[in-house]
């Protein structure tokens, strides 16, 4: 088994344990978490793709590098409207 | 050989262990700790991959500034209506097998992959490298060849700041400072801004750039606006507004004078293509403005607009 | 002989890291923790640092991982006497220790 191979398979076993996460929760910022570590397991399997080639793709790296910006603003959203879902009372 | 395969096969299962201990860890908060450090073994991972730029982004951003986000919002979690939440294990069993099945069918489907890519951008882009104003392949990939994402990411940041300006609810601010901690920020204070500085400039020919520099920024001035010692930033202080909007304005005004140096008549418009001789300071430039965009954005993201401690 | 000089030194360093989370898992309360760990990030770091150095043999390189070293040493001294306080806090407010 390659590299390659061994980090797919990771990225797919974490894409699952992220998606049994986001199910699970219970609480809210658990499951963005959960987001989080989905999110985790697709850039893997981009960045793994990008090892494929001797150097290391660039073009692959840089779309990640986007994600993960993107995610981080996702993540601080979804946590502001977390915040604040807590701090109405029911 | 042996050494690096047993140092993957480690690595693998220790990234696989750290995600299900942060699903199933009891304690929230252990699981946002559980998660920093599954960031840090994700940056340890793409830097064996060859991805050297992502291990430093996914430490600063993924691990550093995301940790520090969830702690923040952990913070203000209040205690009392986080009940013990029983989740009883046969609700869960369709949610689990679902979860296992997918895996699978997504293990097995990467698994047929073939090692050898079936076509690459990554020739063409080496090819046009010379001519792009850097020398180090992701920078031009990001300020160049694909320069639109970039501005459209910087867009997104900047949604979700004003987003999050709308929908946060106000909160008092109750720290302690303690004066150990005061004293470290402002000593680490020159360190971080000389580092992120080099982080910047060295993008131009090897790994590093805006975004690692702008996390690392951000990351100086959270932990100084945690301590205390910054007067609370706030989105309607213009020059906070200015320095947040520049990055977007920068690559703005970049991308109208390409196109306005490109201008030839009955050709189509050349949006966002730097002419040669401009494109190493053109992208230095949006490169510096996003940096401080970004960490300001990022910093207001972590810390919000708190009110004035009243110490 | 530099080799096993280096093995020797990394494998110390190694051993400090395998007490100090030895450390973390079974000691008590906070303050025996906080000791154990930060035995583990200022000597194991060390002994790996000086480890890799004499492997490699390579000044620059030694002096930007003593750097490190020294950041690190400094940031666990302060993050420890941190805790500590917070420790402390805890265990006056409620009487009793907090786990």
């Amino acid at each position: 088994m390659s590299l390659v191979h061994w980090y797919l398979l990771i990225a797919a076993a974490l894409w699952g344990i992220g998606c049994y996460g986001l199910i699970r929760g219970p609480e809210l910022l658990r499951r963005i978490i959960a987001l989080n570590l989905m999110g985790a397991a697709v850039f893997l399997v981009m960045v793994t793709l990008s090892a494929r080639t001797e150097p290391a793709d660039g073009v692959l790296h840089a779309l990640v590098l986007t994600g993960l910006v993107v995610a981080v603003s996702a993540t601080a959203f979804a946590l502001a409207l977390v915040a604040r879902t807590l701090s109405e009372p029911t | 050989m042996s050494g690096d395969f047993w140092f993957d096969a480690l690595l693998g299962v220790l990234l696989l262990v750290l995600a299900l201990a942060t699903i199933l860890a009891r304690q929230l908060a252990a699981a946002v700790m559980l998660y920093v450090v599954f960031g840090l073994m994700l940056a340890l991972a793409w830097a064996r991959l060859g991805a050297a730029d992502l291990a430093l982004a996914e430490a600063a951003i993924g691990a550093g500034l995301t940790g520090a986000l969830l702690f923040s919002a952990l913070a203000r979690q209040p205690k009392s209506i986080t009940p013990p939440v029983r989740i009883s294990r046969m609700e869960l069993l369709p949610a689990l097998v679902l979860c296992i099945a997918m895996s699978a069918v997504l293990g097995w489907t990467l698994w047929q992959l073939p090692l050898q890519p079936a076509h690459s951008q990554l020739p063409a882009a080496l090819e046009q490298l010379g001519s792009s104003g850097t020398e180090h392949l992701v920078t031009a990939v990001l300020l160049n060849f694909r320069a639109w994402d970039t501005l459209l990411e910087l867009l997104v940041l900047l949604l979700a700041l004003l987003g999050s300006r709308l929908v946060a609810a106000p909160e008092p601010a109750a720290l302690q400072h303690w004066p150990l901690a005061r004293q470290w920020s402002i000593r680490l204070l020159p360190l971080l801004v000389l580092v992120a500085f080099f982080v910047l400039w060295r993008g131009a020919t090897a790994p590093g750039g805006a975004f690692q520099a702008g996390a690392l920024l951000a990351a100086a001035l959270v932990v100084l606006r945690l301590n205390g010692q910054l007067p609370a930033l706030r989105f309607d202080m213009w020059w906070v507004r200015a320095l947040i909007l520049a990055g977007v304005l920068a690559f703005l005004l970049a991308g109208l004078l390409s196109v306005w140096l490109n201008w030839q008549p009955e050709q189509a418009v050349q949006w966002l293509r730097w002419p040669l001789p401009l494109a190493k300071g053109l992208i230095l430039l949006i490169e510096l403005c996003a940096t401080l965009a970004i960490g300001l954005t990022l910093t207001l993201l972590v810390v919000g607009e708190r009110k004035e401690l009243t110490a | 002989m530099m080799a096993w000089l280096g093995a020797v030194l990394l494998i110390l360093g190694l051993l400090f890291f395998l007490a100090g989370s030895l450390g973390v898992l079974r000691f008590p309360d906070v303050f025996c923790r906080l000791h154990a760990v930060t035995k583990a990030d200022t000597l194991g770091l060390g002994f790996i640092v000086l480890g890799l150095g004499v492997l490699q043999q390579d000044w620059q390189r030694f002096l930007l991982m003593l750097l490190i070293w020294g950041l690190v040493m400094l940031s666990g001294t302060i993050s420890c006497q941190l805790l500590g306080q917070y420790g402390r806090e805890q265990t006056t407010d409620q009487e009793e220790p907090a786990e």
